[in-house]
């Protein structure tokens, strides 16, 4: 697939400016999810001191993860669930399957889960003979148009109504659906129609976790349509996949993060469902499925821990950092060429991909900081997205030019009485360069800069010989 | 896979930079969790009595619930049933198989007919109870068990609550403090705010997406 490439981060901007849906759709960020989470926020004067709250309880549980990993273990199993240990993406795919084969599975419905696209489980379980079918409204949608998601909550947020009209279209007029539907309730209620046999018919069901519970073996998920406590409820074997770090010690600890979680990604005050899950249907039940497994993946996220990224072990995948990047707002989710996007994908992906591959991601960043300002969880994003690029830099992934062009500045910059008159020549130069119309049309080494816009000439003095002439001797001293 | 489980704890472990937790640390963490403590609860989920109740209907309806006030259970089964008359509904419905739900006098309404037990995909209207409310956020709390199959809460187009008003709480706290008192953790806990909802279509929010269309609530004073 063309997007599924990150070092192709930089080839696939053009096409993404480009894209007229793709802008129709970007351009209903700021109205949606921002001015809504913004209202919400207003609506509740607690809400950066429960930031600092979810902050501190989040970090507790991640110093102390063994314990609650193991305590959530041993209460998911006594109330009869099964928890499965993943060290890597292939771990937790096979366990997957081994459960998918014991149910004698053909097809399997899925809530939304970003893991399960970390795992690529989708291509997997076809690749082995099980059907997977997304009920999510909008992981159906890219399921259809066989695309990865281009936003963490709102996958299919690059697709318009008209395009969902044509897909719906073109994949349901088999099931003898032939009217092409224009309004959004039709649109609605034909996938209704679609997928709601689908859930009776299916072998497994398989969601995420939003979190984990230490104190009840729970694992809970978050959603408004109510499709994965369909999925969950009515497949005969149920199955979790999540990561290590979802988990929280008790009931409180989690009402306190749900509280902020909502209010970060949709504006919402609340979900419409926030379910959950503790172990299969009980002898006296009159529903719910036979068997209930837990798929716990780590997939490198451990070695974070005890290092600057052990900050991101924080997220709860709101979207927010997303939503309010303006580089996400640019581009728009797939051109990241990851699994996870925006400002959280670009600290992510590097850990989990490698920096080799993702080292333009980190760069992708002005560090306006608007991303940390909305982060529920106090995630300090330009900070580790600046420590990305250092180990970028440090490990030799920056190209020549950048390398060599850094270091000399550095070299130069280390040495104050050459600094100055350097630094001054070469104002001076530019300005020459530039005389006739104030700026300058192409620069050697700049034309990542000067192919897209004009190079503003200096019109004065450098800064430092401004500021000394302004403030005397002494204060030239405070930028040296 | 209990080689993974190793793996993955030593890994941990390693990562922290300690070994083990010693049994003074795990017998600290075992405290916490059973301390179960509260952390800070915000204004709107504080608070008692009449305010408290006129705060759950506020946010109920503003996430799109509607709700009838009655004066006792004799009067549940009129709600109801003038609820169904006006969307034009039938009077068959699926009932949670609740005790206090069956010592409501259904009868006295001839347009019901109630079916006791789970739901299957052909019902279009069920009535439950709630193990609880939450009106910071107009939030219903259902706990899965034999009087209460979690899929009335779900496959129905059409839910009814049928709720007591000493069931509002102010926060979720409150409602984990019952539960915790009613025994084990049920199968299934759902928290419920308002009817199904989404917004992956042009990113505008519409209602009835693959769970319930619309969500009443009767409400009983007790």
């Amino acid at each position: 697939m063309k997007y599924m490439d990150a070092p192709g981060f930089k080839q696939n901007i053009p096409d993404a400016l480009a894209d007229v849906n793709l802008r129709e759709s970007l351009s209903q960020v700021e109205s949606g999810f921002v001015a809504r989470r913004k209202a919400a926020v207003e609506n509740m004067s607690e809400f950066e001191s429960l930031r600092d709250r979810g902050r501190e309880l989040k970090d507790h549980a991640l110093d102390n993860l063994d314990f609650y990993l193991e305590l959530f273990e041993k209460n998911c199993t006594e109330a009869g669930g099964h928890v499965h240990w993943a060290s890597t993406t292939s771990d937790a795919r096979n366990a997957i399957l081994d459960i998918c084969k014991n149910a004698n599975a053909k097809t399997v419905t899925k809530g939304k889960s970003m893991v399960a696209e970390e795992i690529h489980l989708n291509s997997f379980l076809e690749a082995n003979n099980i059907t997977p079918v997304e009920t999510d409204l909008g992981e159906y949608i890219i399921q259809l148009a066989e695309e990865p998601p281009s936003h963490i909550i709102a996958p299919a947020m690059h697709k318009t109504k008209d395009q969902v009209s044509d897909l719906f279209l073109k994949h349901h007029a088999k099931l003898g659906l032939n009217e092409r539907q224009t309004e959004p309730e039709k649109l609605i209620d034909e996938a209704r129609q679609v997928l709601r046999q689908k859930y009776y018919d299916a072998d497994v069901g398989i969601t995420g976790a939003n979190f984990l519970i230490a104190e009840t073996g729970s694992s809970i998920i978050v959603t408004n349509e109510g499709n994965g406590d369909l999925t969950q409820l009515l497949g005969k074997v149920h199955i979790v996949i999540t990561t290590i770090e979802k988990v929280m010690p008790t009931l409180e600890d989690v009402s306190t993060v749900l509280r902020l979680l909502a209010r970060s990604a949709t504006g919402q005050e609340f979900s419409a469902y926030t379910s959950f899950s503790t172990g299969p249907k009980r002898p006296e039940d009159l529903d719910g499925p036979e068997e209930f497994h837990v798929v716990i993946l780590d997939n490198g996220r451990s070695s974070l821990l005890g290092t600057d990224f052990q900050e991101m072990l924080r997220c709860i995948k709101c979207g927010a950092c997303m939503n309010h990047c303006p580089v996400y707002q640019s581009v728009g989710g797939h051109t990241y060429g990851t699994v996870y996007v925006g400002p959280m994908g670009s600290v992510l992906s590097p850990a989990l991909e490698g920096i080799s591959t993702t080292r333009h991601l980190p760069n992708a960043s002005t560090f306006c900081g608007r991303c940390e300002s909305v982060c529920p969880m106090k995630i300090p994003l330009p900070k580790l997205l600046r420590r990305w690029r250092e180990i970028s830099f440090e490990t030799g992934q920056a190209p020549m030019v950048e390398r060599y062009g850094i270091q000399a500045w550095a070299w130069l910059a280390k040495i104050p009485w050459l600094y100055g008159p350097a630094t001054r020549v070469a104002a001076r130069g530019l300005a020459w360069a530039g005389r006739d119309k104030g700026r300058i049309r192409k620069m050697p080494l700049m034309n990542g800069w000067t192919n897209g816009r004009d190079f503003p000439a200096p019109e004065g003095d450098t800064f430092q010989a401004q500021w000394a002439k302004k403030r005397g001797k002494g204060a030239g001293r405070l930028v040296q | 896979m209990s080689g993974a489980k190793e793996n993955i704890l030593a890994s941990i472990r390693d990562a922290l930079g300690r070994g083990e937790m010693s049994g003074d640390q795990r017998a600290e963490l075992e405290r916490r969790v059973k301390a179960h403590k509260a952390s800070q609860r915000p204004a709107r989920a504080r608070g008692k009595g009449q305010a408290v109740i006129e705060r759950f209907i506020a946010e109920a309806e503003k996430v799109a619930c509607t709700i009838a006030e009655v004066e006792g259970i004799a009067d549940v089964p009129s709600a109801v049933a003038s609820y169904l008359r006006q969307h034009n509904l039938p009077g068959n419905a699926v009932i949670a198989p609740d005790a206090w739900l069956g010592d409501i006098p259904w009868d006295n309404e001839s347009l019901l007919n109630l079916r006791a037990g789970a739901s299957n995909k052909d019902d279009e209207v069920a009535i439950t109870p709630a193990f609880g409310a939450v009106a910071e956020t107009g939030t219903l709390m259902m706990a899965s068990g034999p009087n209460h199959p979690t899929s009335l809460n779900f496959t129905p187009e059409n839910h009814l609550v049928v709720l007591r008003k000493s069931q509002v709480a102010a926060s979720y706290e409150e409602v984990w403090a019952n539960l915790r008192k009613s025994g084990k953790m049920p199968r299934s806990v759902n928290m419920i705010t308002g009817p199904s909802r989404t917004g992956d279509i042009s990113m505008k929010i519409y209602l009835g997406a693959h769970g319930p269309r619309r969500l009443h609530i009767v409400m009983v004073d007790d």
